[in-house]
């Protein structure tokens, strides 16, 4: 692959925590390798400023190979930037051009504050897991594994919607700042398999019940959640986490 | 001290039975009293602290992540081998078991290895139970792979994701017990220190990194699930964060290390594009089972790879290993790419790269796809076209992968791959019981040292993490806790504590007041491209104690002119890097000197001095057959203890892939 270098302008959120208000602060970088991946091109923007003694930007990363679900920028106007189906530590700088402005943003939603530039507290989603995200079956209870077949069509169904890395890049996108997605993308592993029966009504309820507690909004069908979704997670999922809520909700009620 | 690794008397196969049958107990009512520290979320860490928070202990658990999620056990692609032989090709606990030893080229403790082929299978089962949905068959029972050349299929897999989909299946099991209020979950906290009192592990000094302050925690032990130290290279496929701190601070305080030396170097990963390069990506092993690997006959060879014609391309793997091919194992086809790019034959911009090409598979796959509607005659782009899908359906992700990170599509182009550090068999030494030689401090995981010998197979990282937190510790955890029934949680206003968060804090004073001109990143480059050239692929005298002195040097220049920005009590990712890294320059030079020390060959560690005239390593029994369990002495002085290694059973043969 033919590679170029080029310069660019920065347009970063800065804020110190949780507590001070933030805003965009400037900056420049040149001799951006096209090869780099867009958090490397932060790694050198960082020593940069390291050198001249200035405070380097705080970003949330770990992997770096689009699986662990850390990283998390919001690129000129979307989340994990312009790219399709990716995260922002997959995406490269052959993305943009010599002499390009880059606006970049933490995640915007009254549900994950930012804890320091581009940093934000994501434990919401751990609560709503804790809430039900789980099957009940403690070490050592469990049957042969072969002794419960799966459907294949479910499996791959369950698969898909357990392909969610927790992002968050749903909220990010929504103008309503829903998590239905990922709720949703837990549901629906859990429904489809034949192991997540016993408690299918409760886990629903409650894990709605939490996402409305943490703050988030509600879901008005526009879909912006599906489009950035790096992992390709359908909006399938929130129609039948409101089917299986809708059941769930009736049968309780009958009780 | 002398090295006890209490291995139960009696048979192989009964020994984990019999273990079990006479381990002491602790009482439903006692587990409420007794508290326990897991440090690390990963596979190890997630599944021990909700095994043991369902068993009734009182659990704290913590992670550097924002969430137990993120742990980088996660990003483990291939899959999961268990002992099912549900494919009914001759698998079972004894062949699972054998192949490890031999595996780890006969440098792993027999009885630990055979009680993890025992309980590979209730792992699957326990995974599949929680909801983790592995590949089926459209009977719906699960299906298998083969993987890393074994004669068997027995890896359990979910599509190239199996680590994220066990990791979350074990991340569930621990967020119910929080929601049941049993463990208590810290993230965003580091742990900087052990507290010892009376000799054994009584708690720990974490850091809350949101805040940067200070925290004292007590624990009647500890138990690190804290992953291994591959980020000593700089590079490597570890996450950015994934470090040694935890298990240098243990060793500090008194747990040896084992076998520090023990890397292995992954044939198949992306190679560094330039200077600015974070981290490596891997491709996983299961491409070599469709890919052929080679280089052009001609050195320097400046065309482009499809331009460069058949009879001019060296398939190196199938000429120098005609009886493996491109399936050898992992630390026979890494040196062999490295010797070749040495040698002046590597391809790419950087001439470090070999090339991995589908052409073959693409067009074979096309011929058998076109054959079955009958269409024999097909046009070569027809056969292209089906080919292509074909590999797509096998390895679509990792090809998408590929693209987006390289800008090339390896549909038409080969793929360029080269070696890199993916995983570290060494770590704390262990014994039986997973505890180290601190009372009470106990090590799962990739984080110990015992089970993957000098070199780990495809496909058991995932199995030793879970086998060690679901299987084995909830029983020999038991065995200690018992005789700490009677002792009342320690209030961590003890001296010790005082005294150990006093060291934590000096020390991080200490860094921010350096104020030198040199980033913690530049350090860590530097240190990387040593343990690289010295002490990766292949090693000898010579350069590793040149890189001894090389490491002391920069660890002295890193104390006096590190800079960092930001102040202590706040969110500052450049103070926390500082202290890992600080730990890693330490960490190099024990590797180094363990690398010397085995001057031999074996699985992953190449001493250059111990080769066969054709070039393979030669292990020497005579003299090596130990674990080095290293203890800490004071700044770069560590005493060897050996811990001399038996086969009852798998008697050890030199490996052969010719």
């Amino acid at each position: 692959m033919e590679h170029y270098n080029m310069k660019l302008t920065l347009k970063v959120w800065k804020q110190k925590n949780s507590n001070t208000p933030g805003n965009f602060e400037t900056y420049h970088v040149s001799d951006i390798s096209s090869e780099m991946s867009f958090l490397e091109m932060f790694d050198v923007l960082n020593e940069q400023l390291i050198t001249e003694g200035k405070d380097p930007i705080a970003f949330d990363h770990d992997c770096r190979e689009g699986i662990c679900g850390m990283c998390s920028m919001y690129i000129n106007g979307r989340a994990h930037g312009p790219w399709t189906k990716n995260t922002v530590c997959q995406l490269h700088m052959r993305a943009f051009k010599d002499g390009e402005t880059i606006v970049v943003e933490p995640w915007r939603a009254a549900a994950f504050p930012v804890i320091k530039d581009l940093m934000v507290d994501r434990s919401a989603f751990d609560r709503i897991i804790q809430a039900g995200g789980f099957i009940s079956v403690n070490t050592g209870n469990a049957v042969d594994a072969n002794s419960l077949p799966v459907d294949k069509k479910d499996a791959d169904t369950a698969f898909d919607a357990a392909a969610c890395i927790g992002c968050g890049a749903c909220v990010a996108a929504c103008k309503n700042s829903s998590a239905m997605l990922f709720v949703s993308a837990k549901v629906s592993q859990l429904a489809l398999l034949p192991q997540g029966q016993p408690e299918r009504e409760t886990r629903v309820l409650n894990m709605v019940t939490q996402m409305d507690k943490e703050g988030f909004g509600n879901c008005t069908n526009t879909y912006a959640c599906e489009a950035e979704c790096p992992k390709g997670i359908s909006v399938a999922n929130i129609a039948r986490m409101n089917r299986e809520y809708l059941k769930a909700g009736l049968k309780s009620e009958a009780k | 001290m002398s090295l006890d690794s209490k291995i139960p008397a009696g048979e192989m196969d009964k020994k984990w039975t019999d273990y079990k049958g006479h381990v002491k107990l602790v009482n439903p009512a006692n587990k409420r009293k007794l508290e326990i520290i897991v440090v690390g979320t990963g596979l190890a860490g997630a599944s021990a602290a909700a095994s043991l928070g369902e068993m009734g202990y009182r659990v704290k658990a913590f992670c550097f992540q924002d969430s137990p999620r993120r742990a980088h056990s996660i990003a483990a692609q291939g899959g999961i081998n268990a002992a099912k032989n549900y494919q009914n090709d001759g698998d079972s606990v004894f062949r699972l078991f054998y192949d490890t030893v031999k595996g780890g080229d006969y440098r792993s403790r027999e009885a630990n290895v055979h009680r993890l082929a025992e309980v590979s299978n209730n792992i699957i089962d326990q995974c599949v139970a929680q909801g983790v949905p592995f590949a089926r068959e459209y009977g719906g029972l699960l299906s298998n792979r083969s993987f890393g050349g074994t004669q068997v299929q027995r890896t359990f897999y979910a599509a190239g994701q199996t680590g994220q989909q066990l990791l979350l299946g074990a991340y569930s099991a621990l967020e119910r017990q929080v929601a049941l209020g049993s463990v208590t979950m810290y993230s965003r906290h580091e742990m900087l220190d052990i507290v010892k009192i009376d000799g054994k592990a009584r708690g720990i000094i974490a850091r809350d990194l949101v805040t940067g302050k200070l925290e004292r925690h007590f624990g009647h032990c500890v138990l690190l699930c804290t992953g291994g130290y591959g980020n000593v290279f700089y590079l490597s496929t570890n996450a950015m964060g994934s470090n040694v701190t935890a298990a240098w601070k243990a060793h500090k305080k008194g747990a040896y290390f084992g076998n520090p030396c023990f890397t292995q170097i992954h044939p198949t990963c992306i190679p560094v594009s330039g200077d600015h390069q974070s981290k490596l990506t891997l491709m996983s092993e299961s491409l070599r089972n469709d890919g052929r690997i080679w280089v052009p006959k001609q050195k320097g060879d400046t065309r482009k790879g499809v331009d460069i014609p058949e009879e001019e391309r060296d398939y190196y793997l199938e000429r120098r290993y005609p009886a493996f091919g491109n399936l050898v194992p992992r630390d026979v086809a890494s040196r062999a790419a490295k010797e070749r790019c040495d040698e002046g034959y590597g391809v790419g911009t950087t001439k470090m790269a070999v090339y991995l090409d589908f052409k073959d598979a693409i067009i074979r796959y096309g011929k058998i796809e076109a054959g079955k509607t009958g269409n024999e005659e097909a046009a070569h782009h027809t056969i292209l076209e089906l080919g292509k899908a074909v590999v797509a359906e096998k390895y679509g992700n990792l090809f998408e992968m590929y693209e987006k990170i390289t800008g090339e599509n390896p549909y038409e182009v080969p793929m360029r791959i080269y070696p890199a550090v993916h995983y570290t068999m060494g770590g704390l030494w262990v014994d039986y019981e997973l505890k180290t030689t601190v009372d009470g401090l106990y090590a799962l995981g990739e984080a110990n040292f015992s089970d993957h010998g000098a070199n780990r197979l495809g496909a058991s990282a995932l199995m030793q993490g879970l086998a060690d937190g679901y299987f084995v510790i909830p029983y020999t955890l038991g065995n200690y806790l018992a005789d700490e029934i009677r002792t009342a949680s320690i209030p961590t206003d003890h001296p010790a504590f005082v005294e150990a968060e006093k060291e934590v804090s000096e020390r991080i004073t200490k860094l921010m007041s350096i104020k030198g001109n040199q980033s913690v990143e530049s350090f860590h480059k530097r240190l990387g491209k040593i343990m690289w050239d010295k002490c990766g692929m292949a090693r000898n005298a010579k350069g590793l104690q040149e890189a001894i002195v090389e490491i002391q040097e920069l660890r002295k220049q890193f104390w006096s002119d590190v800079r960092i920005p930001g102040d202590i009590e706040e969110m500052n990712p450049e103070l926390d890097k500082a202290g890992r890294v600080a730990d890693f320059l330490e960490l190099g030079e024990l590797m180094c000197m363990d690398a010397l020390n085995r001057n031999e060959s074996c699985g992953g560690h190449f001493r250059e001095e111990s080769q066969t005239e054709e070039g393979e390593a030669k292990r020497d029994d005579a003299n090596f057959s130990y674990v080095s369990a290293w203890e800490y002495k004071g700044d770069s002085n560590w005493q060897l203890n050996k811990e001399p290694l038996t086969f009852e059973i798998v008697k050890p043969t030199q490996r052969s892939y010719k």
